[in-house]
């Protein structure tokens, strides 16, 4: 099946700034692709490259096959939500969903067609005549989405969408934005710096920064298995600890931490004794006893902890140069209720810890 | 927007008693200079005129008929309509309009180039744009027709590029009074545009683009309605003095050319005018400018509807 997108050491600088140096990747049919960094790592760049607003500095964009290189964002089959709508102002709804069918030349029964079967499908019924300025934050988001959706693109391209709503807005739009991925079975690219976006809806995800794409998967993979540092740092909360290389069995390395302890971790790949990299382990992963637990465990003293409703966030130090953070789920039992300056034990859920080769 | 809004309002709170007297000076001056004056001339149309300037108090409706008029050298024929001032007028609305499209098509170019150029040099443009009109505005049409006229720089260029056997006779045509006003008031028109296209959101031309719009469709689909306000101020700011201007058709045209203004300035000078028929061509000229900002704040309020 050929790729939805197919991207060839695309790359685009600015003057002296290098905003992407030599991406490649395939995006495939019918995907809820992510592309997920920090501000300034190119994904938007590399969104308005696909989109056409911009030209490259090198490499090729093939869509379906075809070079699109070249071509004017107005001969591209593909659309795009921006990231505060940008929807005409003088327009009401129907007219700016109309829009781009108007564009394209469609007959006047057609688009009539489209646009009520666009409207029905973001569920905008009521406002067809109204302008944008009369709606919400969420209501615009709806008539962008169904503007850009209209014209049955091939690939939608969505820059950062919902960025400008309040948290349970964005929290609906998100089901909202995977359901007529489904529905429409369009390739979606998606950009945004949230990375419990980009986890909760996407099907692959690209991780970038500094213009690189530093891991491809899909979320489960990226969260369970970054593969440096970076990404074990940027998705999701992470302890990172520096830590060498002590023996190595297979996938399994025993490291060293600063004060001496070892830990048993998976290495993201082949190390050998002596390296030194980083251990990164997830809060959650992370288990706080009064009594040492069977097996590997490291004592420690519990420090400030954070209240937060399902959980509690607790600082443990284990030594002069590491501290810990553990996420716990909140007990019932008072009795279980642990104090600043307790002497603690901490664990480690089997197979939790990953060693990253520097 | 907001935080200005919100300040405002508890400014306004802590001056509420006192408010109607801290607009007073501003009262003051807008009924000194501006409603009194009005009022005066409409009174004075409705006077009889004094030989040497000046009126009598006698109330009469003769300045009107006589703008629109003709009852013969003595008056006693029967009134058949006076085309001249009609004529002038009519002229006048010509050139005002011709001058106005010209700025436009100057001047919306103009202020788009200035306010998509980096935002540190905005300000120089703008400033380029505004150097001429520190100078005074009579020097400036006087400079007009020293370039135009037959042995001034514009023939002699044209003449010595041997595109032209003989001077073009630019000066006294309708031509020179269009190109005086068009420099007169082209600022006018490119500042409130500039102003427009400023706030202008490029990534609605992006988005037009995104959606298979080519370029001319978006100018005229996206850019020239939403900017739409701006280019309606330019045109009103450049439309409303150039139909009542004098200086650019006394010095650049000629019998042909007569404006309204000259007409009514014409009135008031010297010892030979007539001042009733002075001020009520002024209240003629004030209704048809009423006329069009009263279009303009319909159109305006309809589209907030």
């Amino acid at each position: 099946m050929t790729a939805a997108i197919s991207l060839r050491d695309v790359r685009k600088t600015f003057g002296d700034f290098t905003a992407l140096k030599a991406v490649s990747f395939d995006i495939a049919d019918n995907e809820f692709f992510t592309l997920l960094g920090p501000s300034g790592c190119g994904k938007t760049t590399l969104l308005r490259l696909i989109a056409g607003f911009e030209g490259t500095t090198g490499g090729t964009i093939h869509l379906y096959g075809q070079e699109i290189e070249g071509l004017p964002p107005d001969r591209r089959p593909v659309n795009t939500v921006f990231q505060n709508y940008a929807l005409f102002p003088h327009m009401t709804v129907q007219e700016n969903i109309a829009f781009g069918l108007q564009m394209l030349k469609w007959p006047r029964a057609d688009i009539a067609a489209r646009v009520a079967e666009m409207v029905a499908m973001v569920r905008l019924g009521d406002f067809v005549h109204r302008k944008p300025a009369q709606m919400s934050g969420g209501q615009q988001q709806r008539v962008a989405l169904a503007r850009a959706m209209a014209p049955r693109p091939k690939v939608l391209l969505l820059d950062e969408p919902l960025s400008a709503l309040d948290l349970k807005l964005r929290q609906e739009m998100r089901s909202e934005l995977k359901r007529l991925q489904r529905e429409t079975g369009i390739t979606f690219i998606f950009v945004t710096h949230d990375q419990e976006e980009a986890l909760s809806m996407s099907d692959r995800i690209a991780v970038m920064s500094a213009g690189e794409v530093q891991q491809i998967g899909r979320p489960s993979e990226i969260y369970e298995h970054p593969a440096n540092r970076f990404v074990a740092d940027f998705i999701g909360e992470t302890n990172l600890i520096d830590a060498t290389v002590e023996a190595v069995e297979g996938q399994i390395v025993t490291c060293r931490l600063p004060d001496g302890e070892t830990v048993h971790a998976l290495a993201n790949r082949a190390a050998s004794k002596g390296q030194s990299g980083t251990l990164s382990i997830r809060p959650e992963r992370l288990t706080i006893t009064r009594d040492p637990p069977p097996g590997e465990s490291l004592k420690g003293v519990l420090g400030a902890s954070t209240y937060l409703g399902t959980d509690t966030h607790y600082e443990v130090r284990l030594g002069p140069n590491l501290s810990l953070t553990a996420r716990m789920q909140n007990a019932e039992d008072a009795a279980l209720r642990l104090d600043e300056g307790d002497p603690v034990h901490v664990s480690i859920v089997a197979g939790a810890a990953r060693f990253l080769v520097t | 927007m907001a935080a200005g809004t919100g300040s405002g309002r508890t400014v306004s709170a802590t001056f509420r008693p006192i408010r109607g007297w801290l607009l007073l000076p501003s009262w003051a001056i807008i009924g000194f200079f501006m409603v009194i004056p009005v009022l005066l001339m409409l009174v004075y149309s409705f006077l009889t005129k004094e030989f040497r300037g000046g009126v009598i108090w006698e109330p009469t409706l003769a300045a009107y008929d006589q703008f629109l008029f003709d009852r013969g050298l003595f008056g006693d024929e029967p009134p058949t309509i006076e085309w001249a001032y009609i004529t002038i007028f009519i002229r006048s609305i010509l050139q005002a309009t011709g001058a106005t499209l010209l700025c436009l098509l100057i001047g919306f170019p103009t202020a788009f180039f200035i306010a998509t150029r980096p935002a540190h040099t905005r300000a120089i443009w703008l400033f380029l744009i505004t150097i001429p009109y520190w100078v005074n505005l009579l020097i400036r049409t006087v400079s007009v027709r020293f370039l135009i006229r037959d042995n001034g720089p514009l023939n002699d260029f044209l003449l010595a590029l041997g595109l032209v056997d003989q001077p073009l006779g630019l000066i006294n045509t309708n031509f020179a009074v269009q190109l005086g006003l068009f420099y007169s008031y082209l600022p006018f028109m490119v500042l409130p545009i500039y102003a427009a296209v400023e706030r202008y959101n490029f990534a609605f031309s992006e988005a037009a683009s995104d959606l298979y719009a080519p370029k001319w469709t978006i100018l005229r689909r996206i850019v020239i309605p939403v900017v739409k306000p701006g280019i309606i101020a330019g045109c009103i700011l450049v439309f409303v003095p150039s139909l009542g201007a004098f200086l650019a058709p006394d010095l650049l045209g000629g019998a042909k050319t007569y404006m309204i203004g000259s007409l009514i300035e014409e009135q008031f000078k010297g010892n030979a005018g007539n001042w009733p028929f002075g001020a009520a061509a002024s209240m003629i000229l004030l209704s048809m400018v009423l006329v069009v900002l009263l279009f303009y704040a319909r159109g305006q309020s309809r589209e907030g509807a």
